[in-house]
């Protein structure tokens, strides 16, 4: 009997055939640790009488979540982290790079077919270059910094297969809302989606990493993209290292096969207060906003600002909508320079700041009032999670994120 | 796994979590987040009792207030979904809560509470308990009883005994030096 791309990873890392419901101590391939959950961690670490990390160079470390510094807190937590970096000799990309998740991938410390952690529930982004990649807590994670092994069971995969083309201005983040609105905020749980079929094919490097950063979003353990000619090719320079073959066997047992076409998706909306509320834009289209955020480890991508750029042209936002625009790395934040849309964006209105976490999960700055209305290309709209717990926060892609920007009311970015 | 292993691990269990009686209920619905846990703002403590004073802060303020030492959380479904941040359990931790019940819990949070040291029950009745109810686990014999009503609690995952075992995760690593690697256990 086949076997399920994780089965496959998982066998593979130990020799032996390993199947789905099995719990197995694997060894990992890296483990990222940023400025919220990484002092709880480097203390359990500590607490689990680790002297070494199991192997400095497997870990990555950086802050992205309250830099600058914003608080005195965050000044003394980032300290105590460069402190054990320097330490164990651990590289710290500290404030520089950029948001986590981005930097992983960029700098190519996720591969295929590798087991990577990260004390971040977003890790499974990694899935976006054929690694089985998963978020977990800080007290897991000082077990891993101690051992480079942690306990998995080995999950379950529900196969998603979508096929069709993409409207104008529909794309990889309409298609995650639509299927989370579907599976639903715990549909996935303990499972891993395999994201498959002609339009995954199609699908960029940046559109992959916004559908496998979401798998969290219905509760799963892992998102994954089979690696392709596409992943390679994003792999080239990053990482020295020969192409393989890695996919699920077609006989192989699924929890679940489910399949989505595109060809008639609207762009999508999820309304607050849950990520699995998507509707299509014409439902909601007309609600006013007072912020719109572009940014995050799910659409805060080059990609994703030419997409808004797109949209915008050569308008300007609306007078009574904050624009917060915040690339999601260094190097996204230079091509979007390098490419004039900064200027753009800062000519029609926007505030384009560094690359960080920024108001996404609401601990820094970019915060909204009660009663407010945010809409956001990021990965969570729960109550509270940017700022007051009576503010309201949409999910959108960045394509209407920009349309509705420039109208100061959510709008479909097809009649921009 | 024989009979006998069984049982002494459940006992186990019971010891570590010996604040099983009479406990007051604090009634949650589904899908209870990370967020409404403890808000992102407040991550910047790792002390649970400083954490414990935020708990559910903007979307049940009374809950810090009144929260006592032995007191229960009774959540529906994916209790506990969003952030990997291991403030959330802690926070309940520090507010003396020590078991949440709930109809399933997010993957992460469960695996968190277990190493933190509180106890998730999986339980598919928790709509029958009400909130300021008092309940009642039997953890050896797997229910919960509250208003005289017995319903059933599911036995805790077996891949987790080994670390409840040893008192937490962090007791289960501290005298190890080194883990054997791609040992399988049972499911
Ligand atoms: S951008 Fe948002 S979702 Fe991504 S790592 Fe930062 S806080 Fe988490």
């Amino acid at each position: 009997m086949g076997a399920t791309i994780v089965e496959k990873i998982f066998s593979r890392k130990c020799g032996s055939d390993i199947r789905a419901g099995e719990v197995v101590m694997t060894p990992i391939d890296g483990a990222m640790i940023h400025d919220i959950t990484g002092p709880l961690a480097i203390q359990k670490f500590h607490e689990m009488g680790g002297e070494h990390v199991f192997d400095p160079k497997r870990v990555i470390m950086l802050f992205d979540h309250q830099i600058p510094a914003d608080s005195l807190e965050a000044a003394k937590i980032h300290q105590y982290m460069r402190t054990f970096a320097a330490e164990q000799g651990i590289h710290n990309y500290d404030i520089n790079e950029g948001v986590c998740h981005q930097v992983v991938l960029e700098k190519g410390r996720a591969a295929p077919g590798e087991i990577m952690v990260g004390a971040d529930s977003h890790t499974c982004m990694y899935g976006a270059v054929g690694a089985f990649a998963t978020g977990i807590g800080s007290t897991d994670m000082g077990f891993a910094l101690k051992f480079g092994a942690l306990y998995f069971k080995v999950p379950e995969t529900i196969r998603v297969e979508v096929s069709g083309r993409f409207q104008k201005c529909v794309g990889a983040k309409d298609l995650i809302l639509a299927i989370a609105a579907d599976i639903g905020a715990d549909g996935a749980t303990y499972q891993a989606i395999e994201f498959t079929g002609k339009t995954i094919e199609k699908l960029d490097m940046a559109g992959r990493m916004t559908c496998c950063n979401m798998a969290i979003e219905m509760g799963a353990k892992a998102g994954i993209v089979p690696p392709d000619k596409v992943t390679w090719e994003y792999m080239k320079g990053r990482r020295k290292m020969k192409p393989f073959d890695l996919a699920s066997d077609d006989d192989a047992t699924f929890a679940e096969k489910r399949t989505y076409n595109v060809a008639d998706l609207e762009p999508q909306v999820a309304v607050p207060h849950n990520v699995d509320q998507g509707v299509p834009v014409s439902k909601v289209a007309g609600t006013h906003i007072d912020q719109v955020f572009i940014g995050s480890c799910t659409n805060g991508r080059y990609e994703d600002l030419k997409e808004a750029a797109e949209v915008l042209g050569k308008k300007k936002f609306h007078a009574g909508t904050r624009v917060l625009i915040i690339p999601a790395s260094r190097d996204e934040y230079l091509k979007a320079l390098e490419n004039g849309l900064v200027e753009r964006f800062v000519k029609a209105g926007a505030l384009v700041e560094a690359p960080c976490c920024g108001p996404c999960m609401g601990g820094s700055f970019g915060l909204l009032a009660p009663g407010e209305v945010c809409l956001s290309t990021s990965n969570r709209n729960f109550k509270g999670r940017q700022g007051s717990t009576e503010a309201f926060v949409y999910l959108c892609s960045a394509a209407t994120a920009a349309a509705s920007a420039m109208k100061g009311e959510i709008t479909d970015p097809r009649e921009v | 796994m024989s009979a006998k292993k069984t049982s002494t691990v459940k006992t186990m269990i019971v010891d570590l979590y010996p604040r099983t009686k009479n406990m007051r209920v604090w009634k949650f619905g589904d899908n209870i987040d990370t967020d409404a846990i403890i808000p992102g703002r407040f991550l910047t403590i790792n002390n649970p009792d400083e954490l414990a004073k935020h708990a559910f802060e903007g979307t049940r303020d009374e809950f810090a207030k009144r929260v006592k030492d032995g007191d229960v959380i009774i959540g529906g479904k994916n209790f506990g979904c969003g952030s990997s941040r291991e403030h959330a359990p802690l926070a309940l931790l520090g507010g003396g809560v020590h078991v949440v019940l709930a109809k399933s819990f997010a993957r992460i949070f469960f695996r968190n509470a277990i190493n933190v040291g509180v106890l998730p029950v999986v339980c598919h009745d928790t709509d029958k308990i009400a909130d300021g109810a008092k309940i009642t686990l039997d953890l050896k014999k797997g229910y919960a009883e509250v208003d005289g009503k017995k319903l059933a609690i599911e036995p805790v995952l077996p891949f987790m005994q080994g670390i409840i075992d040893a008192g937490g995760l962090v007791e289960y690593a501290r005298n190890l030096k080194e883990v054997p690697v791609c040992t399988k256990s049972r499911r």
